[in-house]
């Protein structure tokens, strides 16, 4: 799907701007490529480890369902100071999953990472948009990961009972 | 360009401070996590050229006046809520989603709405979800993390409105 939406996109920048402009949307996405690949190992690597590392009762009992909200805030806190991009992020939550956390503070980690983390804020949205702008966004923003995690909480144990319950008796 | 290598190194710190404790724990644990990264590695990287390589051209092709004129500050909550498909379907990286609030910024959108586009763009730009998200979470979560986000720009808009101008 999204290779047929890249051809046809790829094709009406073709008739707009000739080769040239295939060209230099091509050449500054591949030093992009080039530039992420390492960060993206990492992020696998910082994945696989830490979902070997992790004591997954230890993680169950923290971040599971009934971590009430002092998993979604750990989960809130994870994700603001987790470094990288989503190459970091997605594998780590993914970890987060497979060793027992459950969906409302897995939604607060991934939440936070993408509204309070620092790693977007300090490398793009500062200097684009301005200290006053970013640091007010953040400050707005602050709650919601909780919030999201807490709603995401309610709303799994209303629509999938049967893990949930599962969960209970382990 | 020195905060990318800040946080390229806080990045490859972490990574080798956990692969420390894994090591720690015995070679065989830190080789299995270490092949089994690797292998995380090799199966995403064709997808993320993809979407990489692809998003320029999918950016190029969408016109930012299209998205920043419905913004104005007059626009209340239908801005607010435009504002939230916008950023949603706001194409490419942070530069393109960052740029586009600042644009919106300056030419006379609303401080609210703004707020909302960069948070929806935040929580759900399409090209991240398809391009990050969806190949390295289970999509049964990704799904329901959109749906239970839904509110949230809103929330901030609203918060926005309270609180006034920063």
């Amino acid at each position: 799907m999204i290779a047929v939406l890249v051809a046809v996109s790829a094709a009406l920048v073709w008739r707009r701007d000739g080769t040239g402009g295939v060209l230099d949307i091509l050449t500054h996405d591949l030093s992009l490529f080039g530039g992420i690949l390492p960060r993206v190992l990492a992020g696998c690597l910082l994945g696989a480890f830490i979902s070997e590392i992790l004591p997954h009762e230890r993680v169950s009992r923290s971040l599971g369902p009934k971590s009430g909200l002092k998993g979604l805030l750990i989960g809130t806190a994870f994700g603001a100071i987790l470094p990288g991009g989503p190459f970091t992020a997605y594998p780590v939550a993914s970890a987060l999953l497979a060793v027992g956390a459950d969906f409302g503070a897995t939604i607060a980690m991934v939440v936070s990472w993408t509204l309070i983390g620092y790693g977007r804020a300090v490398a793009w949205e500062l200097p684009i948009m301005g200290t006053d702008f970013t640091l007010w966004r953040i400050v707005i923003s602050l709650p919601q990961p909780v919030l999201a995690g807490a709603l995401g909480r309610f709303v799994y144990v209303r629509i999938y009972p049967k893990p949930a319950t599962k969960d209970d008796e382990n | 360009m020195s905060a990318a290598l800040l946080i390229d190194i806080l990045l490859w710190g972490s990574v080798f401070g956990v692969g420390l404790i894994a090591f720690r724990r015995g070679p065989p644990v830190f080789k299995a996590s270490l092949r089994e990264g690797s292998m995380d590695f090799i199966n995403i990287v064709p997808r993320i050229a993809l979407g990489v390589i692809g998003s320029g051209y999918i950016a190029a092709i969408i016109p930012q006046e299209v998205i920043t004129g419905w913004l104005g500050p007059d626009s209340g909550w239908l801005g607010v809520a435009t504002a939230v498909v916008a950023g949603a379907a706001t194409p490419g990286g942070p530069v393109i989603g960052f740029s586009i609030g600042t644009v919106a910024l300056k030419s006379g959108g609303g401080v609210p709405q703004v707020v909302a586009y960069v948070v929806a763009w935040a929580l759900f730009a399409f090209q991240r979800v398809i391009l990050w998200e969806i190949p390295f979470m289970p999509a049964r979560f990704v799904w329901f993390r959109c749906a239970v986000s839904v509110p949230f720009p809103f929330v901030a808009a609203a918060i926005a409105m309270v609180i006034g101008k920063p």
